[in-house]
């Protein structure tokens, strides 16, 4: 069986909503990072799925840019994660409300 | 001369604005004095726009400024000038200059002297409106401005329970027949197009007969308020809770004559509607009749004043339902001298007598007081129509107007009423300056009021002599130009002796009987034990004919009930409630989704997910229904939507 173009976007969807269900489920500031990087990383295999499908080399720049981005990120993030456990000692997002509505 | 009738209107404004700046400090004369001065500058201006009138016959239009201009409606800020008008500001001007000076006496010990002003002066500025305005909303600017300043006035003295009734009395009967007024002047723009008196009475011409009477019956329901007649009645003697020169005012000048104004005003349009003359006069006889007949017994001065008001309103009503305008307007003048004299003199008796106010309890004052009681005397000589003072000319007119126009009926109630006038008019004359004194008995020390006091008073006794025989054709010749020029002629000479002379005679005897009966040497302070305070008849006219206890009985209490049903029922339960719920429907959802905002990150990334699913949700549908679109109308169009 070939692989096409409706697989990768498949495999892309369910990487995305096991994504979503992290961000929104998981308690762990830590593991919200890690469900961050699965909602990108699935965009990015579209994104190089579908630039593959047109030929066209934009898309992969693009999964490039996103990579870039999300690397940065983790690193800003990941900084403020080890300064918050330093302080509070659990990383629980419940427990991160002193900006209660 | 527009500036003179700028200055004339607005002059009382100007003293109003004064006074009212005091309103708020002690007692200050200054208060008193320019508010007096500036009215006599209105007066001045009144008797040169007088003069202008009568020589030259011209008469002044000004149209000041627009004040609503809207599609086909259009009301101007105009004011006029004419021979009816003219009239009116010269009784008003005068009247009121009189009452401001001798008000600053009267009032002097009163705490709230510079309010005072400014209500008295207001008060004339409202009716400077009412009888200058050239169109019927200007007219009802002046007419409400009167009721607002006579509310002010009757409740003077706030602190008394009795006059903020009598005051909310007055004004909510005045507002029952303003709503017949408000709906007169709709009629006639909704018939005729526009408010000006001109243009309007113009186009009634062409109106049929039947929406002409339903104009004419509406804009009396209106006068009947203003000048209380039956049934709203009631306010006008109760009113009398006002201080006095406020009575004088109200009685003579700046308020219950602008119902006879408004009718004198509106000429052309009752001359087109005889039938609802004929029921102006016959309401004015029987009020004429109606009030005598109460004054004959009331124990309270002013009262009796102001019940003999009411009569010779119902007089005026006569002359004018049966088309006589210019004698109706001619008795409003005369009577306006002769009567705000006569309630400046009970003020000066009730200043004397410690505002006690029944005469029964008098007896003799006039040792003490004898500039008053000539004052009073022949104020009530004038009244009394005897020749030659005023009311002879201007009352006796209007009966001859009733003979010689065949209403035997209103010609014979009128006849009776003026010997009641006479005899109502000397009881009390009697009962206070003569007679045996009782007064020292009971413990009262009269003195006689303030010079100046006397001395403002002096213009009217003079004209209440002279106004009758000395105006009476110049005034003829002025009013006709504008008014219907009926001379009044018994046709044979012996019927116009007979008349004159018996009408005299019947007067006469009128008085004769009343100082015999009231200066006897046993007139005592009724007790409520006489044989004549138990008969009928007397118990029946002291309780005003049971009027007032039947409105309170049959309209005030079940009114009142029904205001509590709709206040229990209906507010509160059904429009707070609606109200209330809507309110609470908002609170609660506030409160409810307030969990939203929790501060968790958790919570609020769950919600904006929530709301991306949303808004791609949306954002499909619209998609898929704006390229399907066809589609969709074709099927809706298959449902037959």
């Amino acid at each position: 069986m070939e692989i096409g173009l409706n697989h990768y976007l498949v495999l892309s969807t369910i990487l995305f909503a096991i994504g979503l269900v992290g961000v929104m489920r998981r308690k762990n500031l830590l593991m919200l990072f890690f469900a961050t990087e699965i909602l990108l990383n699935s965009v990015n295999i579209s994104f190089a799925a579908i630039s593959h499908y047109y030929g066209d080399l934009t898309g992969q720049m693009f999964a490039f840019f996103v990579i870039a981005i999300a690397a940065s990120e983790v690193a800003v993030g990941l900084g403020l994660l080890v300064v918050w456990h330093k302080r509070h000692n659990s990383i629980d997002l419940d427990k991160m409300s002193t900006m209660r509505g | 001369m527009e500036l003179f009738l700028y200055t004339a209107l607005f002059a009382p404004l100007v003293g109003s604005m004064f006074a009212a700046l005091y309103s708020g400090s002690p007692k200050n004369i200054i208060a008193g004095i320019i508010p007096s001065i500036l009215l006599g500058v209105s007066l001045i201006s009144s008797t040169i726009l007088l003069v202008l009138v009568l020589t030259t016959g011209h008469t002044l239009h000004v149209e000041m400024m627009t004040w609503m201009a809207t599609g086909d409606l259009y009301i101007p800020f105009g004011f006029v000038v004419d021979q009816i008008s003219v009239t009116m500001m010269m009784v008003v001007t005068l009247v009121s200059t009189v009452v401001h000076v001798y008000a600053i006496g009267y009032m002097s010990h009163d705490k709230a002297f510079n309010r005072f002003f400014a209500w008295l002066s207001a008060f004339v500025f409202s009716m400077l409106i009412l009888v200058m305005s050239d169109n019927f909303a200007g007219l009802f600017i002046g007419w409400e401005g009167v009721g607002l300043c006579s509310w002010g006035l009757i409740g003077f003295w706030y602190h008394k329970e009795s006059a903020t009734w009598a005051a909310n009395e007055a004004f909510i009967m005045n507002r029952i027949a303003d709503l017949g007024m408000l709906i007169g002047i709709f009629l006639v723009f909704w018939n005729t197009g526009t408010l000006q008196y001109d243009g309007a009475f113009a186009a009634m011409q062409n109106l049929d007969t039947d929406t002409l009477t339903w104009i004419g019956i509406f804009l009396f329901v209106g006068a009947m308020g203003k000048s209380a007649q039956f049934p709203l009645h009631t306010w006008l003697a109760d009113a009398m809770e006002g201080p006095t020169p406020v009575s004088a005012l109200i009685h003579a000048a700046t308020m219950v004559t602008a119902g006879v104004y408004l009718v004198v005003r509106s000429n052309e349009l009752y001359a087109l509607i005889p039938n609802v003359g004929l029921f102006i006069a016959s309401l004015g006889a029987f009020v004429a009749i109606f009030a005598a007949t109460m004054a004959l017994v009331n124990r309270d001065i002013k009262r009796v004043i102001a019940y003999s008001t009411l009569s010779q309103l119902g007089y005026m009503f006569a002359a004018a339902g049966l088309g006589a305008y210019w004698v109706a307007l001619f008795h409003l003048m005369a009577h306006a001298f002769f009567k705000a004299l006569l309630f400046l003199g009970g003020g000066n008796v009730m200043h004397a007598m410690s505002d006690e106010l029944d005469p029964f309890k008098m007896g003799g004052l006039g040792k003490a007081m004898k500039g008053t009681m000539i004052l009073m005397t022949l104020a009530s000589v004038a009244l009394a129509g005897i020749f030659p003072l005023a009311g002879f000319f201007s009352k006796d007119l209007i009966l001859e107007v009733a003979f010689v126009d065949h209403h035997f009926i209103i010609y014979s109630v009128l006849l009776v009423t003026a010997g009641l006038t006479a005899f109502y008019s000397f009881r009390i004359i009697a009962l206070i300056f003569h007679g045996e004194d009782r007064h020292t008995a009971l413990g009262f020390h009269p003195h006689e009021a303030y010079k100046f006091m006397l001395w403002a008073m002096a213009p009217l006794a003079v004209l209440a002599v002279i106004a009758g025989f000395l105006f009476k054709g110049t005034y003829f010749e002025m009013i006709t130009q504008l008014l219907p020029a009926t001379e009044y002629h018994v046709h044979s000479a012996v019927t116009y002796w007979i008349m004159t002379i018996g009408t005299q005679a019947f007067v006469i005897a009128a008085i004769y009987f009343a100082y015999k009966k009231y200066m006897s040497k046993d007139i005592k302070v009724p007790d409520g034990t006489s044989k004549m305070e138990n008969s009928f008849a007397y118990k029946l006219l002291i309780n005003q004919y049971y009027i007032p206890y039947f409105y309170e009985e049959y309209l005030v209490k079940p009114y009142r009930e029904l205001s509590t049903v709709c206040w229990e029922k209906v507010d509160q339960k059904i429009v707070d409630a609606s109200v209330d719920g809507i309110a609470k429907v908002f609170y609660t959802t506030g409160v409810k989704t307030r969990t939203m905002q929790n501060g968790n990150l958790s919570t609020m990334l769950k919600w904006m997910v929530a709301g991306t699913v949303a808004l791609l949700s949306l954002a499909v549908v619209f998609g898929l229904a704006a390229r399907y679109s066809g589609e969709i109308r074709l099927f809706l169009s298959g449902l037959g939507v």
